[in-house]
């Protein structure tokens, strides 16, 4: 390629927020083709929808910024899903039930976090083979049959209202402040963002990497736990295959959120709206009467396109 | 292992027996599991269980033995599940469209070679980390294969074609002289052709290799394509032994592929491996599957067992090789 001929477009492209491009877009495109898109009731069904989303997609964001990946967390979700509804219809308790998830889902991370950083096993063949573990747990736990009857208690956070906001939004937007503050107003954060860029450096002011790694690992676990409580609430059940591939929707919001999958940089508000355009992709294809199996792929597309992008940038 | 290493007269020496002492501990491995498996079961021993491990164990053997070359190159391909789904539904419709099950097999390795191709393009043109690419291509193929089918399922096909997979001849299953041609024609063309040695040293340095003249992005573009083709291979022979198409049989293929190819040593960093060594682990791997069912222990632990066995393998494989010269 010559590089003259690029040269300007790419420097184009590198000053636009890419995800907020691909947003409007998105948006643009199914207001003009979906009928009944633009709808209140659908934009803020599209970000209730968004909310298991977003909160696996935060922490994953810290995980490719320390360049590794969780393959597990779909798997790991399902299997906390499934925690929340055998635990609640045993003990009638909503807590309790969210209380094993986050105990399954953070231990599951620390595995993570300690076959990454201790074992020194590449992330992305260490949550392949957890991912196989905890979809042997589902399997088992639920003898590959749905769970249902469930307390109300546990339906409720779903559809509850807290001052005319629905309760998984609040949820959603109290995560993305919790994440905003841990990673770019703590050392924490300043840590994960060295863990990625520059390891030796941590290592020279005496840092120990190891622990740093494995309790980013962990905050992934232990949110795809929290998420399992809204997924069984979603649902009303628990399901051996609910979670089935939303590690990769959350790899996707990421990548196209414009965090760099070599270079630890990264960026949470881009990881949101790349959150908002999985889920306006998906609702959009879903009005438009495209099969979800067309959804799973147009979202294979959008990931390998944005890595793509992500090279041409890094190489500009 | 140390002590090998330790005892060695020079390190040409000792790398070709740590590497022989590792195929060696294997393959131990793999009696011992036989003769466990022989006193808790007496179904065990049975020609017939003993042939239908050597049948399952081909299965894997034929997705993992082209998976083997990439990961030599230091890549993944995670799209082999996918892609013996997509293929084997292709292939099943070709059949059943034209009644031919040599178009079928012909459509069938193309789409499994066409799809290989595309990981090899985006690996290397387009510069993508083949673990994402070729994850992203996983769930591709899926919304294809889901879509194209629609739920339905594609079943009965020519008895000429169903020997393929479930045939026998010699009193030996047919996938097992294949799997003996391709274990063959693998370690021949690793070891012994020049183009199976350059991809062993891009794994080992790719920069090196590049420097040294090796045309590094056709290597890789042949190695993803040959990935490709031999899932669309294990299409075949999955179609012609379940006797039908759904599109969802090729999630449960990806992880035992990728375990068989660590078990059997090739290392995740590339320049590291055998076919062979590949075909002991999805043996090993299947040994231990098999056992289970003669046990009678539910299917459901069979992901669960799977992935314990992968990262203890890696972090066997990793222990040993730190120790090494």
């Amino acid at each position: 390629m010559s590089d003259l001929a690029i040269a300007a477009p790419l420097r184009a492209v590198q000053r636009l927020p890419g995800v907020a491009v691909v947003l409007v877009l998105l948006i643009a495109l199914f207001g003009a083709i979906a009928p009944g898109f633009l709808s209140a009731a659908n934009l803020s069904n599209v970000l209730v929808q968004s909310t298991i989303l977003t909160m696996l997609a935060l922490p994953m964001t810290l995980i490719i910024m320390t360049e590794g990946i969780d393959l597990s967390m779909g798997a790991v979700l399902t299997l906390t899903s499934l925690c929340v509804a055998i635990v609640s219809l045993a003990t009638k308790s909503m807590l309790l039930g969210l209380g094993a998830a986050v105990l399954v889902g953070t231990a599951f991370g620390l595995a993570n976090g300690l076959l990454v950083a201790i074992a020194k096993i590449p992330p992305f063949v260490a949550t392949l083979a957890t991912l196989g573990m905890a979809q042997g747990l589902s399997l088992i736990v639920s003898d590959g049959q749905s769970v249902v009857g469930i307390p109300h208690s546990v339906r409720d956070v779903y559809s509850a209202q807290l001052l005319g906001i629905p309760v998984p939004i609040l949820m959603g937007v109290a995560s993305y402040g919790l994440f905003h503050a841990l990673l770019y107003h703590t050392r924490f954060g300043t840590y994960v963002f060295a863990l990625g860029g520059n390891r030796d450096a941590l290592r020279y002011a005496g840092l120990s990497p190891t622990r740093l790694l494995i309790a980013v690992y962990a905050i992934g676990g232990l949110m795809a736990g929290v998420a399992g409580l809204l997924m069984t609430a979603r649902m009303n059940s628990g399901h051996p295959t609910a979670g089935l591939g939303m590690e990769f929707d959350a790899i996707a919001a990421v990548a196209v959120g414009g965090t760099s999958f070599e270079r630890g940089n990264g960026w949470l508000l881009g990881t949101l709206l790349g959150v908002l355009a999985v889920g306006v992709l998906r609702n959009g294809l879903n009005l438009i009467s495209l099969p979800s199996s067309v959804q799973v792929a147009s979202v294979g597309v959008l990931v390998i396109a944005a890595m793509f992008l992500d090279g041409l940038r890094s190489r500009a | 292992m140390t002590d090998i290493a330790k005892n060695a007269p020079s390190p040409a020496w000792s790398l070709l027996s740590h590497n022989a002492a590792q195929l060696f501990y294997r393959l131990l491995a793999a009696l011992l599991i036989c003769i466990v498996l022989s006193v808790l079961s007496d179904a065990f021993l049975s020609l017939g269980n003993i042939l239908n491990v050597l049948r399952q164990a081909s299965l894997t053997f034929f997705i993992a033995s082209g998976l083997t070359l990439v990961v030599l190159t230091a890549g993944l391909d995670l799209s082999v599940g996918a892609n013996v789904a997509l293929s084997a539904c292709l292939a099943g419709t070709v059949i059943h469209q034209t009644g031919s099950p040599t178009l079928g097999i012909l459509a069938g390795l193309l789409t499994g070679g066409t799809v290989g191709l595309m990981n090899g393009v985006m690996v290397t043109a387009m510069r993508i980390p083949s673990f994402i690419a070729t994850y992203g291509m996983l769930w591709v193929l899926n919304g294809v294969t889901y879509w194209y089918m629609a739920g339905e399922t594609i079943h009965g096909f020519p008895a000429g074609f169903r020997q393929i997979g479930s045939g026998y001849f010699l009193g030996l299953p047919i996938p097992v002289y294949l799997l003996l041609v391709f274990l063959a024609i693998g370690t021949a063309f690793a070891q012994r052709t020049v183009w199976g040695q350059e991809i062993y040293a891009i794994g080992a340095n790719p920069v090196a290799a590049r420097l040294s003249g090796i045309p590094v992005n056709c290597r890789l573009l042949l190695v993803y394509t040959v990935s490709g083709t031999m899932a669309g291979l294990a299409s075949i022979i999955f179609l012609s032994r379940l006797n039908s198409a759904e599109a969802d049989i090729g999630e449960s293929l990806t992880l035992p592929a990728i375990a068989a190819v660590l078990i059997g040593g090739t290392s995740l960093f590339g320049g590291v491996g055998t076919i062979f060594g590949t075909f002991v682990g999805a043996l090993i791997l299947t040994l231990v599957l098999n056992g289970m069912n003669l046990l009678s222990i539910n299917a459901n632990w069979q992901p669960l067992v799977t992935g314990i066995i992968v990262i203890i393998a890696v972090w066997l494989d990793m222990r040993t090789r730190r120790s090494a010269p």
